[in-house]
């Protein structure tokens, strides 16, 4: 009895480690966007491999293709070069079968909704019925901090109180895989600090895969397991730095000589990507 | 602090213009000898009130502590010398007498002192919603009761030939008396040709418009006509619509069908678009279908496009009822009316129709408005 119940546990340990996979593939991606003056590069030569319970994050400077490549993955851009596998199908395929969540610059939430319905738009197009979509809303809602706005409109609220609603949104949809690119950019720095603190939780809670585009390298090694360092021009990859730092860490770990050491080689790594056009 | 000094200029000429009409009023008023039988003596006392207002406001002008008393007391004011001035107006008729510059100097006061009034009342700002949306519908009111009465002492006073500009007095008798008449010919045009001819042109319009939306051929093919046809006078056809479906009503709403259509059309088509690239690209990340992007993203995006066409459309299918009408029709219908009665030099019945299209014109304009304001609340214009 006590073996079975052991044999049991460990066979799902065995499932955990196996949920471990690979969950984006790319092998010499590029894309190249033609324009009336010639052709813009702005992906080049991508190899890029992203494990499950990831958070990465690409970080560069603007023009660096950061955002391309999110929407790469997401299949809202189509490479012209290369390959890219999501959840081991293709990237149109994964999107098809509502593989990510995404979150964008803006909220992008619309104003004839209110919060609630905002958050309930992907829940109904999913075709959940109306006690789940109550349920999701409530839960995810709450995970935001936006409990008891419900009711309010988009314009209502402040900007900050918009971005967690679109967070909100995409948590919803309770994705494997989360998509965001630069969702914090225009928030004030107290408003971002307490982001990416509860975005972490989140993250190490349900063990969801995160990848993360920003510009801000203390966000960047704050949050991530790995960061992706890119360079424009065309836009590559220059480093991809793993990161030492425990998945449970509070704000103050800024301040310890690990966080900063890994922030110093991004910064190394971002001077190098700009030392092309000097 | 500009804009209350200009403001404070205002107000200064117009008390002044005040004060100098109703004094120089009352000094020609005393050495006329048949004054009483010729004016009456309601036009001197308000020319005494009239110079004790102006001076007050003149003097007091700085006072903005009571905008909200001080803007209706003067609006009062002016509303008795109006009264005054038309009394005296029917005493100089009946005595066949013609007005003179006593008489339009009290009415240059009376008019100054309205719009003293007024620019009281626009100024004034309250917290109050009851009081804020009678202000609303107050200030509006005080003006256009001001247009009629300066219209009515203009054609009293200078004797304009009936032909040309009757007074609205005369216009209002000729409305009271011949209802019948105005009422079959709204049923005849507003109710049948009007209101089934915007329904019918609206309603194909946005239909055309989900097509064009869906085909790229008719996008390409289908909207620059429609672009060009919309620009096109297409009253023009009346004539052969009539050919085309009698002389009743139907051709008539053909004609309204044919002038709707296209602004329908074209302004759906726009609104389909209106939707940013981000909000589509997140539809994309659910998955969504055509229809459920249509339904939950694009058609709300499109809604005050659509407004915009029911709006046009609204005072465009008056338009083309009526103008239709000149060109054949039963002898019914305002556009028949108005013909046939300016040919019997009948104008205050032309205008009595005239009026029934302004009020039809503008209730119909104000329902549209009123549901959306209620379906795009949340646009920033409204919100």
């Amino acid at each position: 009895m006590q073996d079975a119940i052991l044999s049991s546990e460990s066979s799902m340990q065995d499932t955990k480690n196996v949920v471990v996979s690979t969950v984006v593939e790319a092998r010499s991606l590029s894309l190249r966007f033609q324009t009336n003056d010639g052709h813009v590069d702005a992906l080049s030569d991508i190899d890029l491999t992203i494990e499950s319970g990831n958070f990465v994050s690409f970080i560069g400077p603007s023009g660096c293709g950061k955002t391309t490549l999110l929407r790469v993955i997401a299949d809202l851009e189509q490479p012209t070069g290369g390959s890219i596998e999501v959840n081991g199908v293709s990237a149109e395929q994964a999107r098809l079968s509502r593989a990510y969540g995404y979150v964008f610059q803006a909220a992008s939430l619309y104003p004839w909704r209110t919060i609630a319905n905002n958050v309930a738009l992907p829940l109904e197009i999913m075709g959940l019925d109306r006690k789940e979509r109550k349920a999701r809303i409530k839960k995810n809602l709450e995970l935001v901090n936006l409990a008891g706005f419900e009711k309010k409109y988009p314009w209502q609220l402040s900007g900050g109180m918009q971005q967690r609603a679109s967070i909100a949104r995409a948590l919803a949809v309770e994705p494997d895989l989360l998509l965001m690119d630069e969702p914090f950019g225009a928030l004030d720095e107290i408003v971002r600090d307490h982001l990416n603190e509860q975005l972490l939780k989140l993250w190490d809670k349900t063990n969801k895969t995160v990848v993360f585009v920003t510009h801000s390298i203390p966000e960047a090694v704050f949050l991530s397991t790995h960061i992706v360092v890119m360079s424009p021009r065309p836009g590559r990859i220059i480093d991809i730095i793993e990161s030492n730092l425990p998945r449970d860490r509070g704000l103050d770990i800024r301040e310890t000589p690990d966080f900063l050491s890994i922030a110093q080689r991004v910064r190394e790594g971002l001077r190098q990507g700009h030392s092309y056009e000097d | 602090m500009n804009a209350l000094t200009n403001m404070g200029s205002t107000e200064k000429g117009l008390s002044l213009i005040a004060a100098v009409a109703s004094l120089l009023s009352l000094l020609l008023y005393l050495p006329d000898t048949n004054k009483e039988a010729v004016y009456g003596l309601a036009l001197p006392l308000f020319c005494i009130i009239g110079l004790l207002t102006a001076f007050a406001l003149y003097r007091y002008r700085q006072a903005r502590d009571h905008k909200l008393l001080g803007g209706v007391a003067v609006g009062l004011i002016s509303f008795f010398g109006a009264w005054a001035l038309l009394q005296s107006l029917g005493i100089t008729e009946t005595a066949s007498g013609k007005v003179g510059p006593s008489f339009w100097l009290a009415a240059i006061a009376a008019w100054a002192l309205a719009w003293l009034g007024v620019e009281r009342l626009a100024a004034v700002s309250v917290h109050n919603k009851w009081l804020q949306g009678l202000l609303r519908v107050t200030i509006p009111v005080l003006f256009g009761v001001w247009l009629l009465v300066i219209w009515e002492l203009a054609t009293r006073g200078f004797e304009v030939p009936q032909v040309l500009l009757p007074s609205p007095s005369a216009i209002g008798a000729r409305f009271v008396s011949s209802t019948a008449i105005l009422w079959v010919d709204f049923k005849q045009t507003f109710l049948k040709a009007v209101l089934i001819g915007y329904a019918m042109g609206c309603t194909s319009g946005f239909v055309v418009a989900l097509l064009i939306d869906r085909s790229s051929f008719l996008k390409r093919g289908l909207l620059p006509i429609g672009n060009l046809v919309s620009a096109l006078p297409v009253i023009g056809v009346a004539p052969i619509m009539v050919m085309w479906f009698g002389f009743d009503w139907p051709s008539k709403a053909a004609v309204v069908v044919i002038m709707t259509f296209f602004p329908m059309l074209v302004n759906t088509v726009a609104g389909l678009s209106a939707s940013d690239t981000m909000q589509n690209d997140l539809m994309k990340t659910y998955a969504a279908n055509y229809w459920q992007s249509l339904f939950k993203l694009r058609l709300p995006q499109a809604m005050p496009f659509i407004f915009n066409a029911l709006k046009i459309n609204s005072t465009l299918a008056l338009i083309g009822a009526i103008v239709a009408e000149f060109f054949g029709t039963p002898i019914v219908g305002m556009g028949f009316r108005i013909s046939t009665e300016v040919g019997r030099m009948n104008v205050d019945m032309v205008w009595a129709e005239i009026a029934v299209a302004a009020i039809a014109g503008s209730v119909f304009y104000g329902l549209i408005t009123l549901i959306e304001r209620m379906s795009t609340f949340w646009h920033p214009s409204f919100r």
